[in-house]
């Protein structure tokens, strides 16, 4: 078993060099111990693949993400990164929480948080240097709130409350980034500077999971879509997903379909989900 | 008027108090900015009362008060940690439980003892005129660990604090934090029991971080002005007490109560004065 174990081991780590993140599923079950919030879920993610999670209220994108940065127990399965366990690596996840789960009154400044992205890296006991306030500024500047560097977090506009935590997102340099429903309530602007976000992260390979109630945007703007509704529905391309029955199975009696191809879902700006 | 403040301290029992409530007005304001943000003063309430059983103990067998109230402190900090780490019971239920039983079994075992009534008020409300030199040392050493803690852990406090998921995606060991900033408050709560006893450790532990909440945006002024906050008012309440020849730990607490009221009143941004303006403009 440990010898299984090493060699697995080996060739990882040579793989890593090569491949920036890659997520595996393997019959994942999530959940406290009554019924299991998501259950069975098994998927492949390539690395760099941009990918929008939708489903129903309480379909589990929340608790999929939460499991993802170990903050949920996994009841059965494996999540692997890079093809190890979660766990074994450490900063390589970065989420960005919905907006409703952050204590806004915090006494902090827009640069504290986004600095806190550092932390991570630090280890214990350790304080930011000169080059991660840097990375910090950088991040400012790349969301384009520079000049909140010294405003309360309290103080801010909901899309400025965003570009904060993208910012301190792109300030942890992840592998794989996590977005819980980024586009919920916030302006134009805010959304298309977190899309081109997105585009740009693409290149440098990061692996993007965005939970969203915007199935047209999922549709429009992702090359990969994720379907979940307390289990995997359908994952791939908008076309492949995007299908009258998986639409069924996910959404139940809450779609209608119109003659002539349109789709009308009952539950686009909904109360938030309540997860664990 | 140099002469009014300085004439109290000819006395060797004044010099400790004054050194007892300054240490542990610094002490409860900085770590009272955690039980603001993190919501504990029931907890840090709970706490202080809980060592009762233990104070008792070591005054029934001879010892160290201190030592028996920081054992029971710790036992139950930790005690209220195991249940509510089962998941069956959330954490306040824990806590009343806990803090019940333990301040019954305290006043079981203090009501044996002949001069009950003036000794459970010590204990109840501080007895600061009567700290000891060892005392004073206790206080001091403990002091330091607790200050030392919160300044060397300062990121990783911070960020189960405000970001629990944050600290998750940083595998930092959350159940430890806690169980840590548990015997941190332990600590304290133990040390301030000689100026302002069980009952109103609480008000030293909440309101100069309340007050301080109020007027600043940053965590570390926040601690700053807190510690200010808990100064002043150890000083001025100490001094009320000894020319007004009231119960100290009291007039100590009322002093940093009378502070946050004018602050709540009066702060920018945050006060009802303001905030009253503010709205009173948005109208017009």
């Amino acid at each position: 078993m440990f010898k299984k174990k090493s060699t697995q081991q080996l060739t990882v780590k040579s793989l890593t060099h090569v491949e920036p993140a890659r997520l595996e599923l393997e019959h994942v079950t999530v959940g406290y111990n009554g019924a299991p919030a998501l259950k069975d879920v098994s998927l492949q993610i390539p690395h760099g693949a941009r990918v929008a999670v939708v489903g129903p209220n309480g379909a589990g994108k929340s608790t999929l993400f939460k499991a993802l940065v170990g903050l949920l127990p996994i009841q059965k399965g494996h999540i692997l990164v890079h093809g190890l366990p979660l766990g074994d690596h450490q900063d390589c996840v970065a989420y960005v929480p919905q907006r409703e789960e952050v204590d806004w009154r915090f006494p902090a400044t827009v640069q504290d948080v986004v600095l806190m992205g550092r932390f991570g890296q630090l280890g214990w006991f350790k304080r930011p240097t000169e080059r991660d306030r840097q990375l910090a500024a950088q991040s400012l500047e790349q969301m384009g709130i520079v000049h909140l560097a010294n405003t309360a977090i309290g103080d801010l506009s909901g899309g400025q409350q965003q570009r904060v935590f993208l910012a301190r997102a792109l300030a942890q340099q992840p592998h794989i980034l996590l977005m819980d429903e980024p586009f919920t309530g916030v302006d134009a602007a805010t959304q298309e500077i977190t899309l081109s976000l997105l585009e740009q992260l693409e290149v440098q390979q990061v692996t993007i999971l965005v939970s969203t109630h915007d199935l047209k945007l999922a549709a429009e703007r992702f090359k990969q879509v994720l379907l979940l509704n307390r289990r995997l529905i359908s994952y791939g391309t908008p076309e492949e997903v995007f299908t009258p029955m998986s639409l069924n199975q996910a959404f139940g009696g809450k779609i209608l379909f119109l003659p002539g191809g349109g789709v009308v879902v009952d539950e686009c700006c909904p109360p938030e989900e309540t997860i664990l | 008027m140099l002469e009014w403040l300085i004439d109290p301290l000819t006395y060797g029992f004044m010099q400790r108090g004054l050194m007892a409530s300054l240490i542990v007005g610094i002490l409860c304001s900085v770590i009272g900015c955690y039980v603001v943000l993190r919501s504990m003063a029931f907890l840090g309430d709970a706490l202080a009362h809980a060592i009762l059983p233990g104070v008792a103990i070591a005054y029934l067998l001879g010892g160290n008060l201190l030592i028996g109230a920081l054992i029971a402190a710790i036992l139950v900090a930790l005690g209220i940690g195991f249940f509510s780490n089962q998941g069956a019971l959330r954490e306040d239920t824990a806590i009343g439980i806990l803090f019940a039983a333990a301040l019954s079994l305290g006043v079981v075992l203090i009501s044996s003892i002949k001069t009950y009534a003036v000794d459970l008020t010590h204990i109840l409300f501080g007895n600061i005129l009567g700290v000891s030199v060892a005392d004073l040392w206790l206080t001091g050493i403990l002091s330091l660990v607790v200050l030392g803690t919160i300044f060397l852990l300062y990121k990783e406090f911070l960020v189960i604090t405000f970001d629990p998921v944050l600290a998750a995606t940083m595998r930092l060991p959350a159940q430890l934090l806690r169980n840590l900033m548990l015997i941190l408050l332990s600590f304290t709560v133990v040390v301030s029991l000689q100026t302002v006893g069980v009952g109103l450790v609480v008000a030293m532990l909440v309101t100069p971080g309340a007050t301080a909440y109020l007027l600043t945006r940053r965590l570390p002024s926040m601690m700053l002005v807190s510690a200010g906050f808990g100064i002043i008012s150890s000083l001025a309440g100490l001094y009320f007490s000894y020319y007004a020849n009231v119960a100290s730990g009291a007039a100590i607490v009322l002093t940093a109560t009378a502070i946050f009221l004018l602050v709540f009143m009066i702060a920018p941004q945050r006060g009802v004065i303001w905030q009253h303006v503010r709205s009173g403009r948005s109208l017009s």
